[in-house]
């Protein structure tokens, strides 16, 4: 065991067990964004216009909803384990690293919990005007 | 990592060759932060506007709609169907395929092309329909 270049401080120190996790990460990930993104540009080619009552009406399905709320988790994880490779290839001393990889996780991890959020915020704001409407409905034929 | 040292550093970018892979890699790298960064950005912006409510929506359609937000919704189309077509590559060349001179030139060529033509019919069906 040497103590000159990176390579050299570990060998010999046997294998890590986890070198294959954030391959393998990427390589899941990339297959849900394929059937999850193909998924979105296909809704969106069959959506009648982009008007906010087309919009939410298709979005506030439960099958869309949840589509949706996977598709998040899928690119927002994919995108977090991308740019840590690209950043890992360009900042070069450890404390900046440090420092932008939790920036990276935060932001990842904020940007899909909003994400998910404003899904569930669609969902019932559709399904609270539903009931609205029911209701009025309802009191109308009494 | 090793504290900076004066010995030589690997070559770059300006010393190779430029080649079909090198091309197709770059793209890849490319796209795929543009989208992490420009895609996910639009994403959420556009279902935080759907949640808040038809005003918002329609502030969001004004800026999505003029020229600058057409070019950028275009920018992300394209960012994700190159991405996609090279990480489709990425994958036949998990499995150990596609690796001869030749083919592996080939392919590199044939996806960012394929990103462009997929690009170009998203939208033709888009603003056809």
């Amino acid at each position: 065991m040497g103590n000159g270049t990176s390579i050299g401080r570990v060998r010999g120190l046997g294998p890590a067990h986890s070198g294959a996790h954030h391959w393998l990460l990427q390589r899941l990930t990339a297959v849900g964004n394929l059937l999850l993104v193909l998924w979105l540009v296909v809704s969106l080619l069959l959506l009648p216009d982009f008007n906010y009552a087309s919009v939410t009406e298709w979005l506030a399905r439960p099958l869309s909803a949840t589509a949706m709320v996977l598709l998040i988790i899928s690119t927002f994880w994919h995108a977090k384990v991308g740019m840590q490779v690209m950043l890992e290839d360009y900042v070069h001393t450890s404390g900046n690293m440090f420092a932008v990889l939790t920036a990276l996780n935060f932001a990842a991890l904020a940007g899909a919990a909003f994400g998910v959020f404003c899904v569930l915020r669609i969902y019932m704001a559709d399904h609270v005007a539903l009931a609205v409407k029911a209701a009025s409905a309802a009191a109308g034929a009494h | 990592m090793a504290p900076p040292t004066t010995r030589p550093l690997s070559p770059h970018l300006q010393i190779w060759r430029w080649g079909p892979g090198m091309t197709t890699s770059i793209l890849h790298r490319v796209s795929g932060n543009g989208l992490a960064i420009g895609g996910l950005g639009v994403l959420i912006w556009w279902l935080g506007a759907l949640a808040n409510g038809p005003d918002a929506y329609k502030t969001f359609q004004g800026i999505a709609g003029s020229w600058f937000g057409l070019l950028v919704l275009a920018g992300i189309s394209w960012a994700f169907f190159n991405h996609m077509a090279s990480g489709l590559r990425h994958f036949v060349m998990d499995i150990g395929a596609g690796y001869e001179l030749d083919l592996n030139n080939r392919w590199a060529l044939l996806t960012p092309a394929l990103g462009l033509v997929l690009t170009a019919a998203f939208w033709a069906v888009l603003l056809l329909r």
